[in-house]
C-alpha cells in the first residue's frame, strides 16, 4: 500500500500525487534538461571545467544543479559462445552481409547486437530494441532464456579488471562490427549508459524531517520544496539526504534543490525539464500512472532480452517508501551513482532518541552520585 | 555485517553529500556543549553537597562554555542573521529543531546561575536555575549524538546506538576534569569522581561503536586525521584516568589529570566529526554495506516508518506517534486539526505528520478556514495585496516573513 504524503502531511482536497518517471533507456544524453531547469529555475551557474567523466562536467547534483546527466562507458571483450562465434572474416563478412536481410536490424546497429548468431535466426526480436540486447548472443536465446545467459552487466563485473576504487569502466577497446574486418585485435561490445539524474520528492524524505526552522515543506502534490525565505542554512538537510541532492550555495548560504516547478505544475504545465526532454526519457504525471508505465515498459524491455533493465524507487516498500521520482536503469544503481538500497534516516531516530534519553539518565545520575559521594571525605 | 568487498561507482565520486558544517565551529560546539551541560549537573550535585566553591567552578564553566557554544552555532550558519528562525517550529523529528529548544531554555538558566553565584545576589533565583540548568543540562549534552547520527553519514549513522554514551561520557570527563583541574582533587573529589566515571564509560562505550562498526566502517575511525585525533584522545584519557585515580591529594597531579582529560574530551569529539566526513566522502562506506544488504535478489528492508504503524485509512490528519502513548499517539482529543491544513502566524509549520503538532504559536483558524473555503484570509492580511488568489484557493504556501 502505497502512502500518500501530501494527505499526511494534512493537506485535505489535494491534487494526485505528482513525479517523474525516468526511462534512462531512451536518454540521449543531450542535457536539455539541465539547461531548461537552470532557465526556468533561473539557477546560478556552478562551474565550467571539463571532469573527464565521459562527457558529464556537471559531476552531481547540488544547491545549483537540480538536473544532472550522467554517462558510463562500458565496454567488455565480447565472450565466444556456441551461438556467438569469434568473428573471423568470414562471419564478420556473413554478420555484415546478413544485416541487409529485412528482418535484422541496420549494419550499425548489428555491432551492437553483440552476435554473429543473431543473423540466423528470422524470428528477430524488435531491431531497435536488439541494440539494447546487449545480452550475450543470439536472439533466439535472449527471449526464450534471457536469463540463463549472462547479462551484459553481469559480464562486464566478471571482466573488466577494476580501476582505482571499483570503477565500473573501461578498457581501450576497439570496437569490432560488422564488416570492419580484421582491424581490431580483440572484439568489443559497447554499450553507453546516460541518465539524468534529480531530486526524489521521497515519501519519507530525510531533507524534510530534519529541517529545523520548517523551511523545508511538503507540497499539495507530494513534492518537497525549500522555501528560501525561512532557510537560515543551517545545512541539516544535506548530510541527510540518503542520495546527496541536496546542497547549500555558497553565494547566498540558503539551501536548494529541484522543486519539481511547483510553480509550473501548480498552473498545470510540466516541468521544465520533461518538457524539454526531446525523447520523452523524462515523463511527468501521476506517480501511480508513472509506476504503471515504468512497469509496463519494464516488462517490454526484459521480452525484447533487455535483461538489465531494472526500475529504481518504484516500490512503496523501499527504505524511502518510494520515489516521487522512479527510474528505469540498466544497471546497477551504484553504477549511475545511486545507493543501491537507501534507508530514510529517520527510520532509525526513536532509537536515537530512546539511547539519548538514557543516556542523559545515566549523565544525571552518575553526576548525583559524583556529588554526593564526596560528602562523607569532605574535610 | 561484513560488507561486499566489492562495489561499484560513478567514476569513485561520493554518493551522499558531506556536511557543510564548519571546523572548529561545530566540532567545537559538540564539546563546548556537552562540557556545558555535565558541569551544569555538576553544579547542582556539589551545591547538594555543600561544595561551594566548587560548585561555582562548574557553573561558570556552563555559562561560559554555552555563551562560546551560542557564538559558533550562530557563526555556522549560512544566513547567520535568520537564527531565531530555528524557534519557528517544534519537530521532534529533527534533532536540531529539539536541541534548539534545549539550548533556548538552557542557555538562560546556566546564565542566571552562574550570575547568582558569582555575585551572589538573588540566591533563590539562582538556585531555581541551578536546578533547571542540572535539569536540561545532560539533554544538551546527550542530544548532539542524536544530531550526527540522524544523517545519512555511514560513519555517524551506524554509530547510533552507542554514540550518546561516548558523548555523555566523554561530557563528564570534560565536566569533572574541569573542575578537577581549577578547584583541585582535595576539595573537588566530586568533579574527579565524575570525571573518572565519564571516562570509563567513555572508553566503554567506544569500544563497543568500533566492534558494532565492523572493520570496513570503522576505518574512517582508525585512518587519517580521524584516527589520530582518536589515538590521542586514547593516551590522553589513560593518562588523565591513571593520574586522577593514583594522584590522591596532590594539586599538580590532579591538574594535570583535568587538563588531559578535558583536551581529550575535545579531541575525541574533533575525531568523530572528521570521521564522518570521511566517510561520506568515500564511495565504498555507502555502497558496500547497502549492496551486500540488497544483495543480487534486492532484499527490501520492511517498511517500519513509524508515522504508517496503525495510521488511520481515512487519512484525517492524525498519525500515530513512534514513542510515545495516550494522546501523543491519538492526537489530541478535540481533533481540530482534522479536515484543515495547520497553519501558523509565522508561515507554514511543516513537518511531515510523524509527530502531531504541539500548539507552540497561536493558530489562526479562522484564517485557515477561509482559506479553505477559497476566501482571502481577511482584508488585512499581511501581504495579501500580493499573493495571487489562487494561493488562497488552493490553500497554497502562505510564507510571512
Amino acid at each position: 500500500m502505497s502512502i500518500d504524503p501530501a494527505a499526511r502531511a494534512g493537506y485535505v482536497d489535494h491534487p494526485p500525487r505528482m513525479g517523474f518517471f525516468t526511462d534512462t533507456s531512451v536518454c540521449i544524453g543531450c542535457k536539455a534538461c539541465e539547461v531548461a531547469c537552470k532557465e526556468w529555475n533561473a539557477v546560478p551557474e556552478d562551474g565550467l571545467s571539463l571532469s573527464g567523466m565521459s562527457y558529464d562536467n556537471t559531476v552531481g547534483l547540488g544547491a545549483s544543479t537540480w538536473r544532472h546527466v550522467a554517462f558510463i562507458e562500458q565496454s567488455i571483450p565480447r565472450r565466444e559462445t556456441p551461438s556467438n562465434p569469434a568473428p573471423s572474416e568470414a562471419s564478420s563478412a556473413a554478420s555484415a552481409g546478413s544485416a541487409e536481410t529485412p528482418s535484422n536490424p541496420a549494419p550499425s546497429e548489428a555491432s551492437f547486437a553483440a552476435s554473429a548468431g543473431s543473423a540466423e535466426t528470422p524470428s528477430n526480436p524488435a531491431p531497435s530494441e536488439a541494440s539494447f540486447a546487449a545480452s550475450a548472443g543470439s536472439a533466439e536465446t535472449a527471449s526464450s532464456s534471457a536469463a540463463s545467459e549472462a547479462s551484459f552487466a553481469d559480464r562486464l563485473a566478471a571482466e573488466v579488471p577494476k580501476g582505482p576504487p571499483g570503477q565500473a569502466i573501461l578498457t581501450a577497446g576497439r570496437v569490432a562490427g560488422g564488416g570492419s574486418g580484421g582491424l581490431v585485435s580483440t572484439p568489443q561490445e559497447i554499450r553507453w549508459l546516460m541518465s539524468s539524474d534529480v531530486c526524489k520528492h521521497c515519501t519519507e524524505a530525510g531533507c524534510l524531517d530534519v529541517c529545523p526552522t520548517g523551511a523545508l515543506m511538503r507540497t499539495e502534490f507530494g513534492t518537497v520544496v525549500v522555501q528560501d525565505d525561512v532557510c537560515n542554512g543551517c545545512g541539516y538537510c544535506i548530510p541527510a539526504c540518503p542520495f546527496g541532492v541536496i546542497g547549500r550555495r555558497e553565494s547566498d548560504g540558503g539551501a536548494h534543490k529541484c522543486t519539481l516547478c511547483y510553480d509550473r505544475i501548480s498552473d498545470g504545465m510540466m516541468p521544465a525539464c520533461a518538457k524539454a526532454c526531446p525523447t520523452e526519457s523524462i515523463q511527468f504525471g501521476p506517480v501511480d500512472e508513472l509506476r504503471q508505465r515504468a512497469a509496463s515498459r519494464l516488462s517490454s524491455l526484459h521480452e525484447a532480452g533487455v535483461a538489465d533493465a531494472r526500475l529504481y524507487l518504484d516500490d512503496p516498500a523501499d527504505g524511502i517508501g518510494g520515489g516521487g521520482s522512479l527510474f528505469l536503469l540498466l544497471d546497477e544503481p551504484e553504477v549511475y551513482g545511486l545507493p543501491p538500497d537507501p534507508v530514510v534516516t529517520t527510520r532509525d531516530l526513536p532509537r536515537m532518541w530512546r539511547h539519548v534519553a538514557a543516556a542523559a539518565a545515566a549523565l544525571a545520575v552518575g553526576a548525583l552520585a559524583a556529588g554526593l559521594s564526596g560528602v562523607r571525605g569532605r574535610s | 555485517m561484513v560488507p561486499a568487498a566489492e562495489f561499484r561507482s560513478y567514476y569513485g565520486r561520493p554518493v551522499i553529500k558531506e556536511p557543510v558544517w564548519k571546523v572548529p565551529e561545530v566540532p567545537g560546539y559538540l564539546f563546548l556543549g556537552g562540557l556545558a551541560g555535565a558541569s551544569s549537573a555538576l553544579a547542582a550535585a556539589s551545591d547538594l553537597a555543600g561544595r561551594p566553591e566548587l560548585a561555582r567552578v562548574a557553573k561558570t564553566a556552563a555559562a561560559g562554555a554555552i555563551s562560546l557554544s551560542a557564538v559558533a552555532l550562530i557563526a555556522d550558519l549560512g544566513r547567520p542573521a535568520r537564527f531565531h528562525h530555528m524557534l519557528r517550529v517544534f519537530k521532534p523529528t529533527s534533532p536540531m529543531s529539539v536541541g534548539s529548544w534545549l539550548l533556548a531554555g538552557y542557555g538562560p538558566a546556566a546564565g542566571v546561575a552562574a550570575a547568582s553565584a558569582l555575585t551572589g545576589l538573588l540566591p533563590g533565583i539562582g538556585k531555581t536555575a541551578t536546578v533547571a540548568a542540572a535539569a536540561l543540562g545532560p539533554g544538551v549534552a546527550a542530544y548532539t549524538a542524536a544530531l550526527l547520527s540522524d544523517t545519512a553519514v555511514p560513519a555517524w549513522h551506524d554509530a547510533h546506538r552507542e554514540l550518546p554514551y561516548v558523548f555523555v561520557g566523554s561530557a563528564a570527563m570534560a565536566a569533572g576534569g574541569l573542575g578537577l583541574l581549577m578547584v583541585g582533587p582535595d576539595r573537588g573529589e566530586p568533579a574527579r569522581n565524575l570525571a573518572v566515571a565519564g571516562a570509563v564509560a567513555e572508553v566503554a562505550a567506544k569500544s563497543l561503536l568500533i566492534k558494532r562498526l565492523g572493520p570496513v566502517g570503522a576505518e574512517p575511525y582508525q585512518s587519517g586525521r580521524a584516527g589520530r585525533l582518536m589515538e590521542a584522545a586514547e593516551i590522553l584519557t589513560a593518562a588523565g584516568l591513571t593520574a586522577a585515580v593514583l594522584g590522591g591529594r596532590n594539586r599538580v597531579a590532579g591538574a594535570l589529570a583535568g587538563a588531559a582529560l578535558v583536551t581529550s574530551s575535545a579531541l575525541t569529539r574533533f575525531g568523530i566529526f572528521f570521521a564522518g566526513r570521511t566517510s561520506s566522502r568515500d564511495p565504498k562506506y555507502t555502497i558496500a554495506p547497502q549492496r551486500a544488504r540488497a544483495g543480487s535478489g534486492r532484499e527490501r528492508m520492511p517498511a517500519t516508518h513509524p508515522a504508517d504503524a496503525g495510521r488511520p485509512a481515512s487519512g484525517d490528519g492524525w498519525r500515530n506517534l513512534p514513542l510515545g502513548r495516550g494522546w501523543l499517539r491519538n492526537g489530541p482529543p478535540n481533533g481540530r486539526m482534522a479536515g484543515h491544513r495547520r497553519m501558523s502566524w509565522t508561515g507554514m509549520v511543516s513537518f511531515e505528520g510523524h509527530f502531531p503538532e504541539p500548539k507552540i504559536f497561536s493558530t489562526q483558524e479562522i484564517v485557515v478556514s477561509r482559506m479553505a473555503q477559497g476566501r482571502p484570509p481577511t482584508a488585512g492580511w499581511r501581504g495579501s495585496h500580493r499573493r495571487r488568489h489562487r494561493d488562497y484557493r488552493r490553500g497554497g504556501v502562505v510564507t510571512v516573513t
